[in-house]
C-alpha cells in the first residue's frame, strides 16, 4: 500500500435487512473523517461484500445487521476471507447484537462490534488504531 | 384600546424584564431550534395567532378540516386500538403470542413477517438464509397462514398486516383463510402497509420498481372497494421515514407527497376519489420532542383534508379524514439503561393520545439489544391501558387545542410540509422524487445532522452523552429465535410441495403470468394461485419474471 493512500472502507448491508440510516451515518462521518467509502447498497450475500472488499482493495470491511441474521451473515464473510487467504482486512460489524454473541463473533475474527449509541468518532479512532495494512493516512 | 394593543405594551414590559434577566443570567441555549428547524419562542400569546381564524383552521372534533379528531365523540366513544406488532418464528409460536396478547387486553392484531416473507423469497431461498422467523414469522404458503390464524375468527379481530411488495399475495391468503373460516370478505376489518414509496427511500423491503408496484397497489385499491370494503386498503407510512432520519415537519410532507401520487394513481386508473379515499390510513412516528409531535398530528390532519378536498375534489367527508396508526419511536431508544426507554416510550405514546391517533403500538424497553421479550411487551401495553384508564387524559378531545404555542406550532409544520410537497410537485410527484434521490438525500442529511447534534452534545439522550453509568446492568431474557425455525419451514415446504397438485399449481401460475403481462387486476389470478398453493417465492417469481426487479444504485 502506498504511502499516504486514503483508509478504504466497504460498508455493507449482508442479509435483507433494510434498515440502513446507522451504516449511512457512518459512511458520512468516516468521509468527513478523511476515508474513502464505498457502499455497497442493501441485499448484499457474503460472496457479494468479499468480491466487492477485493475488487475496491478495502482495507475495512464495515458490516450493518440490525434483523438478527448477524451470526450467520457476519461469520459467513469471515470464512470467506479465510479461504481466500485475506487476512489483512478490518472487519467490523454494527447494529442490534447481543451480549452473549459478541464473543463467538469476535472468535470468528470480527474485530469490533458497535452497538446503538456508539460515538462515530469512536468507530473511526478504533480503524486508525486497529488498520491491518501500514501507513494509511 | 383594544385588547391586542394592550397586549403588546405588556409584552414590551415583558421583553425588557427579560433583557436585564439575560444580562445576569443567559438562558441555557442561545437559540431554541426543533428538530424542524422550526425556531422555539421564549413564550407564547394571543399575538402569535393573530388573524387566526378559528372555524377555518379547526372546526369541531368531526368537521372539516378535522384538525382536532376525524370523529365527533373521538376517545369519548371509545379508545384507540392497542396492537402490539408482534410475529417471530413460525407460524405456531406467534400464534401462541396473539392468543397471550389478546387475552391481556389487546384489541387489534399486528403481523410482523421476517423479511424473507417481506420480499418475497421463500423460507428456502439462499438470500433467506439467516433471517427466516427473525424480525417476524415465515409465511411461505396458504398452511403457514392458516396456521397463524388458529383458533382466532377472523370477523371478531382487526389485522394490521406489515407488508408491502408482495401485500396482494399476503392479503389473498388471508382472504383465503377467512373463506375457509366461513367469514364473509365484506366483515373482514384490517389494515395492509401496501406503501412501496417509502421502501425505497426508507425501509428496504422493495422487489419490483415504483411503476409495476403501483399497479399492484392500485390492483388492491380497486378490489377491495369491490369485495372487502371494511379494508384499509394502504397504510400511507411516515414511521419509517422518520426512523431513517427525517425531521417531523419531512415526515408529514414526504409521507402526504407519497400519498397524493398514490390518489393520482388510482384516479389514473379510472376510479373515483370517492370509491377508495375512506379506506385510505396513515401511520405515523412519535418521537421524544411532545409539543412538536402533537402539533404535526393536527397539521398532518388539516393538510390531508385539504388536499383531498381542493387537490383531488373529493367530495365524502370520509375521503377527507387522515386516520393514522402510531409507534412510538424506535430509534429514540438506547442500548444502555434499557429501562430508561419505559419513560421514553410513555412519552410518545401520551403525544400520539393528545394527537388523536386511532392506534398505538408501544416499543418494548428491550428493543434496542434485541426483539422483544413478553415482559417488555407487556410492559409497553400496559403503559397504553395506563395512559387510557387511569390519566383521564381522554376525557375531552384534543385537548390542547387553542394553545398559543400548539396552534403556531401547527401551522408552521403544516406550512413548511406544504413547501416540499410544492417542491416535489415541481419535480414531477414522489415517484420521480424517489428516483431523483431526493427524499433519500434530505433524509439521509438529517439522520447525520441528529447524529452530529449528539456527539457534539447538543442534543442530550439521558445515559448515552450524559448521565451515564459505569456499570450497566443487563436485562434478562431477551428473546432469542430458535436457528430451528428454518429448518422447520424448508421441511414443510418440502411437504407442502410433495403433496400438492403441481399441476394445479403451474397453471394458476401461468394464468397469473398473462395476467401480468396484459392490464386486468391481478388479485384474481393470485387468490387463485395461493388456492391452488402456490408459495410465496414462486408467486412472488412470476411476477419477477414480468415485472423485473428493483436495482438500488450503490454510493
Amino acid at each position: 500500500m502506498q504511502e499516504g493512500r486514503k483508509i478504504r472502507v466497504l460498508a455493507a448491508k449482508p442479509g435483507l435487512d433494510g434498515h440502513d440510516r446507522g451504516i449511512k451515518v457512518i459512511c458520512a462521518a468516516l468521509r468527513d473523517a478523511g476515508m474513502e467509502v464505498i457502499y455497497t447498497g442493501l441485499r448484499q450475500t457474503p460472496e457479494q461484500i468479499v468480491a466487492a472488499a477485493l475488487q475496491e482493495d478495502a482495507d475495512v470491511i464495515a458490516m450493518s445487521c440490525l434483523s438478527g441474521a448477524h451470526n450467520y451473515l457476519f461469520t459467513r464473510v469471515m470464512q470467506l476471507l479465510k479461504e481466500r487467504g485475506v487476512e489483512d482486512i478490518l472487519v467490523l460489524g454494527g447494529g442490534i447484537i447481543p451480549d452473549e454473541d459478541i464473543p463467538g463473533l469476535k472468535a470468528a475474527g470480527i474485530a469490533e462490534i458497535f452497538r446503538p449509541g456508539t460515538d462515530t468518532n469512536e468507530i473511526v479512532r478504533f480503524i486508525r488504531e486497529n488498520l491491518k495494512r501500514h501507513k494509511a493516512a | 384600546m383594544d385588547e391586542l394593543q394592550k397586549l403588546r405594551e405588556l409584552k414590551a414590559q415583558y421583553e425588557a424584564a427579560v433583557a436585564k434577566v439575560l444580562q445576569k443570567m443567559p438562558e441555557r441555549r442561545a437559540e431554541f431550534v426543533n428538530s424542524s428547524g422550526i425556531p422555539i419562542e421564549r413564550v407564547y400569546t394571543p399575538l402569535d395567532l393573530e388573524g387566526w381564524d378559528y372555524v377555518e383552521k379547526l372546526g369541531l372534533p368531526g368537521q372539516y378540516p378535522f384538525t382536532r379528531a376525524v370523529q365527533p365523540t373521538a376517545y369519548r366513544g371509545r379508545y384507540w386500538t392497542m396492537r402490539q406488532y408482534a410475529g417471530f418464528a413460525t407460524a405456531e409460536e406467534t400464534n401462541r403470542r396473539y392468543h397471550f396478547l389478546l387475552k391481556s387486553g389487546q384489541t387489534g392484531l399486528s403481523v410482523a413477517f421476517d423479511l424473507p416473507t417481506q420480499i418475497g423469497y421463500d423460507s428456502d431461498h439462499e438470500l433467506a438464509r439467516g433471517e427466516v422467523g427473525k424480525v417476524g414469522v415465515a409465511i411461505d404458503s396458504l398452511w403457514d397462514m392458516e396456521r397463524l390464524f388458529e383458533g382466532i375468527p377472523l370477523d371478531q379481530v382487526s389485522t394490521s398486516m406489515t407488508i408491502n411488495a408482495p401485500c396482494a399475495v399476503i392479503l389473498a391468503m388471508y382472504l383465503a383463510v377467512a373463506e375457509k373460516q366461513g367469514v364473509p370478505f365484506d366483515k373482514l376489518r384490517g389494515t395492509v402497509q401496501n406503501d412501496i414509496l417509502k421502501e425505497y427511500p426508507a425501509r428496504g423491503t422493495y422487489i419490483f420498481g415504483p411503476r409495476p408496484s403501483m399497479r399492484l397497489i392500485t390492483n388492491i385499491f380497486e378490489y377491495c372497494t369491490k369485495y372487502v370494503p371494511q379494508w384499509n386498503t394502504i397504510s400511507i407510512s411516515g414511521y419509517h421515514i422518520r426512523e431513517a432520519g427525517s425531521t417531523a415537519v419531512q415526515e408529514v410532507a414526504f409521507t402526504l407527497a407519497n400519498g397524493i401520487a398514490y390518489v393520482q394513481a388510482a384516479i389514473d386508473a379510472g376510479m373515483q376519489v370517492d370509491e377508495f379515499g375512506p379506506r385510505l390510513s396513515f401511520f405515523f412516528n412519535s418521537h421524544l420532542d411532545f409539543f412538536e409531535e402533537i402539533a404535526k398530528f393536527r397539521a398532518a390532519r388539516r393538510l390531508w383534508a385539504r388536499i383531498m378536498k381542493e387537490r383531488f375534489g373529493a367530495k365524502d367527508p370520509r375521503s377527507m379524514m387522515l386516520r393514522f396508526h402510531t409507534q412510538t419511536a424506535g430509534c429514540s431508544l438506547t442500548a444502555q439503561q434499557p429501562l430508561n426507554n419505559i419513560m421514553r416510550t410513555a412519552f410518545e405514546a401520551l403525544a400520539a393520545v393528545l394527537g388523536g391517533t386511532q392506534s398505538l403500538h408501544t416499543n418494548s424497553f428491550d428493543e434496542a439489544l434485541a426483539l422483544p421479550s413478553e415482559l417488555a411487551v407487556q410492559v409497553a401495553l400496559r403503559t397504553q391501558q395506563i395512559i387510557a384508564y387511569e390519566t383521564a387524559v381522554c376525557d375531552t378531545i384534543d385537548p390542547l387545542a387553542g394553545s398559543y404555542y400548539i396552534e403556531s406550532l401547527t401551522d408552521q409544520i403544516e406550512a413548511k410540509a406544504q413547501e416540499y410537497i410544492d417542491k416535489i410537485d415541481q419535480m414531477g410527484g414522489a415517484v420521480a422524487a424517489i428516483e431523483k434521490g431526493y427524499i433519500q438525500k434530505e433524509i439521509q442529511e438529517s439522520a447525520y445532522r441528529y447524529q452530529r447534534e449528539i456527539e457534539k452534545g447538543e442534543r442530550i439522550v439521558v445515559g448515552l452523552n450524559k448521565f451515564q453509568v459505569k456499570e450497566e446492568e443487563k436485562p434478562v431474557d431477551l428473546l432469542k429465535v430458535d436457528p430451528a425455525v428454518a429448518d422447520r419451514q424448508i421441511a414443510r415446504l418440502k411437504e407442502l410441495k410433495a403433496s400438492r397438485d403441481n399441476a394445479a399449481v403451474q397453471k394458476a401460475l401461468a394464468e397469473l403470468k398473462t395476467a401480468a403481462e396484459g392490464d386486468a387486476n391481478l388479485m384474481p389470478p393470485i387468490l387463485a394461485a395461493v388456492k391452488s398453493l402456490a408459495t410465496l417465492g414462486e408467486i412472488c417469481d412470476t411476477l419477477r419474471a414480468v415485472f423485473g426487479e428493483y436495482q438500488m444504485a450503490a454510493m
